[in-house]
């Protein structure tokens, strides 16, 4: 063949495979309100930067009669490029080629940019779209997975890898996500679950929506499983960029710095955000947002466990790691859920070499047999393990309540904080004035003629003696009792002077962390 | 969620005798209320089909007697009596597709 007629073949062969399913299935895909795999990834990564592989991969289904299909690029795409400049592999599966099932070469394919993205130590982002196993390939559709899972813990720790729902993700298929760092749904397009709503009616006689069972709010508000919840493909993409921007590239980088940018104090007037009252609501990410840089707060996990709020922010340029009790949701106790999104986050921050701030006001645990039956003992104790295991620069930050083991889970430094600091309005104490009066004081509030006038009485005798951080303060569990508005510069210097932190740990293969 | 744009609902949540003002969660109102076990009332525990009904009203029964075979994930369950004692009530019949923590049979 002549140089030019090969020239031809090459743009023939391309535009077959840039087809994917064909005009049809397209067409169909649009029609769900979904984008293409294509256009996703072009959506998603910066202009001109995607660089596509693999585009001629051919499927490995011989039974079946599938030897006589054609699949273009086998139901996924694969490849590189950058988003606000920072490299990452990237790959997402196609649905209109075979409902974007997962075979033996399309898993190659996924195993392939992942070993990429390991090699050159740069984030991995995932978009799956799938109907699942492809059945004709048997076994090795499993293997293929089998594959994936053991990539995603591989990678755990060492590059970022981030997971984008954006269609059906089911049975074993849901297991990629669910090992990755971040998940990201949208609103009627995301769909995870390990058995669909037709078996759980068929078998069980429970009936409920795809929605219900396993959309997108679902996951973002019941289950957890998600970390990011968007309303359409598009906000998902943004979301996507701004966390990249807040992220290392990989474990042994810091991220990027950003310029340096006060907080909008007009709007975010820290002396105004807490009431006095220990017992009145507020929102404390109004907190965060008083010390930050330009008072943005990017929070995770925002509708899971809100009671606890967990997300990322700067100081002076540089990316923390938030974790605040929310006294506006269930008065910020902690509880088996949001220990296990705090835990999470911990383990996070501390692998990508991001420093921790933690805020507390909480009354403690829920109470409840709900919460002790589902396990808030071992739930519990993961926040006192990441935050102990932890070696990046911790400062804790004492705002109003800490009382008994919240005190001690929420970075105390117990736990090795580096600075523990406490506003003038800070309790640490075993426990709420009510209670402790009430135990320490119950016979004589018994005896006495009129219990509840003693009772009012031994209150305040115990909030005046113990609700305060001087006690804590004269044991040096807290560094400095600081004025709310001293804030930012106490929290900027002890980043500043943090910086070089290192600490030794015991030698081990590995913890082993209540799960 | 911009706090200013809608009305919170706010409740009160105790804990350690002091009593919070704050908003809760929907995982939180929809959690099941504890009820202690009842050895007298035998309830699915998985939802399913009931192939058989050995036992009747006023049947006296031994402990570990058969009392039902509850079919659930294709396995036959053989639901037995868990006391000696006299059946107060059955709930069900063959063919019945129930729910889990369905009341299937009441012993007196």
């Amino acid at each position: 063949m002549a140089e030019k007629s090969k020239s031809t073949d090459l743009r023939r062969r391309m535009r077959d495979a840039l087809k994917g399913g064909g005009d049809k299935a397209i067409e169909r895909q649009k029609a769900t309100g979904k984008l293409t795999a294509r256009e996703r990834i072009l959506a998603l990564l910066d202009s001109k930067s995607f660089h596509e592989y693999d585009i001629f991969v051919e499927h490995a289904g011989r039974d079946f009669d599938m030897d006589q299909k054609y699949l273009p690029g086998d139901g996924v795409i694969t490849g590189t490029g950058t988003i606000l400049g920072h490299p990452v592999c990237i790959y997402a599966q196609d649905f209109t080629v075979a409902g974007g099932s997962l075979g033996y070469m399309h898993a190659k394919k996924i195993t392939k940019i992942m070993d990429h993205a390991m090699n050159l130590k740069i984030p991995l982002i995932g978009i799956n779209d799938s109907g699942g196993a492809r059945i004709q390939e048997g076994v090795n559709s499993l293997a293929g997975y089998g594959e994936i899972f053991y990539r995603n813990t591989q990678a755990s720790g060492v590059i970022p890898q981030i997971s984008v729902i954006l269609g059906p993700c089911a049975g074993g298929a849901v297991y990629s996500p669910a090992l990755t760092d971040f998940v990201f749904v949208v609103d009627k397009i995301s769909k995870m679950f390990i058995t669909g709503p037709e078996v759980i009616k068929t078998v069980l006689g429970e009936e409920i929506t795809m929605e219900e069972l396993g959309g997108a709010r679902t996951h973002a508000e019941i289950t957890g499983n998600a970390h990011f919840y968007a309303e359409s493909e598009m906000e998902c993409f943004s979301q996507i960029k701004q966390l990249v921007s807040f992220i290392p590239w990989n474990n042994f980088k810091k991220a990027d710095p950003f310029p340096k940018k006060k907080p909008k104090s007009r709007k975010f007037r820290i002396e105004d955000i807490i009431p006095g009252d220990a017992k009145q609501p507020y929102d404390v990410r109004d907190v965060i947002r008083a010390v930050v840089d330009d008072s943005e707060f990017f929070e995770v996990q925002e509708l899971f466990a809100a009671n606890i709020v967990i997300g990322f922010a700067r100081l002076d340029g540089e990316t923390i790691g938030f974790v605040a009790n929310q006294p506006l949701v269930l008065a910020g106790v902690l509880d088996v859920d949001s220990s296990d999104k705090a835990a999470r986050f911990i383990r996070y921050c501390d692998a990508f070499n991001i420093p921790l701030c933690t805020f507390v006001d909480l009354p403690g645990y829920l109470p409840g047999v709900e919460q002790e039956h589902a396990g808030v003992i071992r739930h519990g104790a993961k926040i006192l393990y990441a935050y102990s295991e932890a070696t990046v620069p911790k400062i804790t930050l004492i705002l109003r309540k800490a009382y008994g083991g919240g005190y001690i889970a929420m970075c105390s430094h117990h736990l090795r904080a580096d600075f523990v600091f406490a506003w003038p309005t800070a309790e640490i104490a075993v426990m709420g004035p009510e209670g402790a009066a009430n135990i320490i004081f119950r016979k004589e509030i018994m005896q006495a003629k009129n219990p509840e006038k003693l009772r009012q009485e031994k209150i305040e005798e115990y909030k005046e003696k113990f609700a305060n951080p001087y006690v804590a303060a004269a044991y040096g569990y807290i560094d400095a009792v600081i004025e709310p508005d001293e804030t930012r510069n106490i929290l900027l210097h002890a980043l500043q002077i943090s910086k070089n932190k290192s600490v030794e740990r015991p030698q081990k293969k590995h913890g082993i962390p209540p799960f | 969620m911009d706090n200013e744009e809608k009305e919170l609902d706010y409740r009160s949540l105790w804990v350690d005798e002091v009593k919070y003002r704050t908003t809760l969660t929907r995982k939180y109102l929809n959690r099941k209320p504890y009820e202690p076990p009842n050895i007298k009332k035998i309830k699915a525990f998985i939802p399913g089909t009931i192939k058989a009904v050995y036992v009747k009203r006023r049947s006296r029964v031994k402990m570990n007697d058969d009392l039902l075979i509850l079919e659930a994930m294709k396995m036959q369950n053989i639901i037995k009596a868990p006391m000696d004692g006299v059946i107060k009530a059955v709930h069900i019949k063959p063919g019945q597709a129930v729910a889990k923590d369905f009341l299937l049979i009441e012993f007196q």
